[in-house]
């Protein structure tokens, strides 16, 4: 009886702080999107889900990653909209910051996720369509992408800003860098016949690691283990190393799942356009940054009144 | 039903109710609140541009007078997935909007999750994240406690 009594009243306790929300949501709550979503690829012809193909498990062929691949979890898993996968900016996934790292990072105003600032205060450079760069292209918006092998190099196309990178394979090691790249310089061996490892330097440190303004010097190095588990899947792994700016090296990916795409797929464009991003920024930062300034002065006016 | 049935029943209606609560939290971005709205208006723009799709839309507050609101959507790499495409509007049309979020400032601009067709088709969208609330199922594993 003890023990019912203690149920209905956590039951009735619950509704009353529940039940306005629920209420409220009930008619337009949220929409689970795998419900909704079906997958289009850029010539516009709905294929499957990549997690509703048929699966092949047969073993991997050897030394070979080419093909188009996308988030085994579904094309939307590789937005990252809210940092590296591995280090969602939710508050429970610190860096392991120097100092001079954190002051770094709290320059970065970034538009997504715990901590995040208003839209006209963000001072994201991919929000002016500043080049997205390296490692970003790989923890943000990481969608659709083709890796081609040629006997010297191997590319990786991207969905995401229409770019790609090539990863030398011909046996030459980094240059005397001089001149920063958006996309570094990158050089790729095979450390099994499973696993091709690629190091990134010569980074541009204008670019942020992700969408959260996580930062970086010009001394990163980026390691990108590409393990291809079986003919289907393989795991990306992206280890930051910067020592200047974190304590340690951090997994922004670890094992990050990649499903082989069929070989017909499009891969459709996906571009920061200067011209569109004005128009977005003036729709709807400026816009929400003038009407609050007014609201802010309609308060003081007000406040000045009743003195 | 005896007591321990019921019992059980209520503590999962209880924690049912607690894992909604994710869905019903707020979006995180400082310049929207989270708001249900729902207007009626006519199209002036239907932007199918990056980073994200944008809906003008003029309505008329309850005063007579016509407010330009500006609906924010998804990127149009998601929106295609939700069966949008860039001709899905056109200025003239007569729309219903359903918005998540509107901003915070008072503007006239809103996050959308719903959009009704002239014919009353119901297109919805998964809002601002991208469905990242979803599409995470592992991160808590490496979260530090």
């Amino acid at each position: 009886m003890h023990k019912r009594f203690l149920a209905l009243s956590i039951a009735a306790f619950a509704s009353l702080i529940f039940a306005p929300a629920v209420a409220m949501h009930a008619q337009y709550a949220p929409v689970n999107p795998d419900e909704l979503e079906v997958h289009v690829d850029g010539w516009n012809r709905p294929i499957p889900r990549i997690d509703q193909l048929p699966k092949n498990s047969a073993p991997a062929p050897r030394r070979d990653i080419s093909g188009t691949w996308e988030p085994a979890e579904g094309w939307r898993n590789g937005v990252q909209a809210q940092g590296a996968y591995n280090y969602p900016m939710d508050g429970k996934h610190p860096l392991p910051y120097t100092p001079e790292g954190e002051k770094a990072w709290k320059e970065h105003k970034y538009g997504d996720g715990f901590g995040s600032y208003p839209l006209a205060e963000v001072n994201d450079p991919f929000k002016m369509c500043d080049p997205i760069g390296f490692p970003r292209i790989d923890l943000h918006d990481l969608r659709a992408i083709q890796i081609v092998q040629t006997p010297k190099k191997t590319l990786v196309v991207y969905e995401n800003d229409q770019v790609w990178r090539s990863i030398w394979t011909d046996g030459r090691d980094f240059p005397k860098i001089t001149e920063p790249r958006w996309y570094g310089y990158s050089i790729g061996k095979w450390a099994d016949d499973y696993t091709f490892v690629v190091e990134t330097t010569g980074l541009d440190e204008r670019t942020w690691i992700d969408n959260t303004g996580r930062p970086h010097t010009k001394d990163l190095k980026v390691e990108e283990q590409f393990h291809r588990v079986n003919h289907d899947l393989m795991e990306l792994t992206l280890t930051i190393i910067d020592p200047k700016y974190y304590t340690k090296p951090w997994n922004a990916l670890d094992k990050y799942p990649l499903r082989l795409q069929t070989d017909s797929f499009d891969i459709r464009e996906m571009v920061c356009s200067e011209s569109e991003a004005e128009i977005y920024n003036k729709e709807i930062a400026e816009e929400a940054a003038a009407a609050q300034n007014q609201k802010n002065q309609t308060q003081k006016d007000q406040n000045q009144k009743n003195k | 039903m005896n007591a321990n049935v019921k019992s059980i029943v209520l503590v999962t209606i209880v924690l049912s109710l607690i894992a909604c609560l994710p869905l019903l939290a707020h979006h995180g971005n400082a310049a929207y609140e989270v708001k249900t709205v729902t207007l009626k208006g006519t199209v002036t723009a239907w932007l199918w541009t990056n980073p994200h799709v944008l809906l003008k839309l003029d309505v008329k507050d309850d005063g007579g007078n016509i407010v330009h609101w500006v609906g924010e959507l998804v990127a149009p790499s998601n929106m295609i997935n939700f069966g949008f495409t860039a001709g899905t509007l056109k200025p003239g049309d007569e729309i219903t909007i359903v918005t998540s979020d509107v901003a915070r400032s008072g503007a006239p601009i809103a996050r959308l999750a719903q959009i009704v067709l002239p014919n009353g088709q119901i297109m919805k969208t998964a809002g601002k994240y991208d469905g990242n609330a979803f599409a995470r199922r592992d991160h808590e594993a490496n979260a530090v406690k």
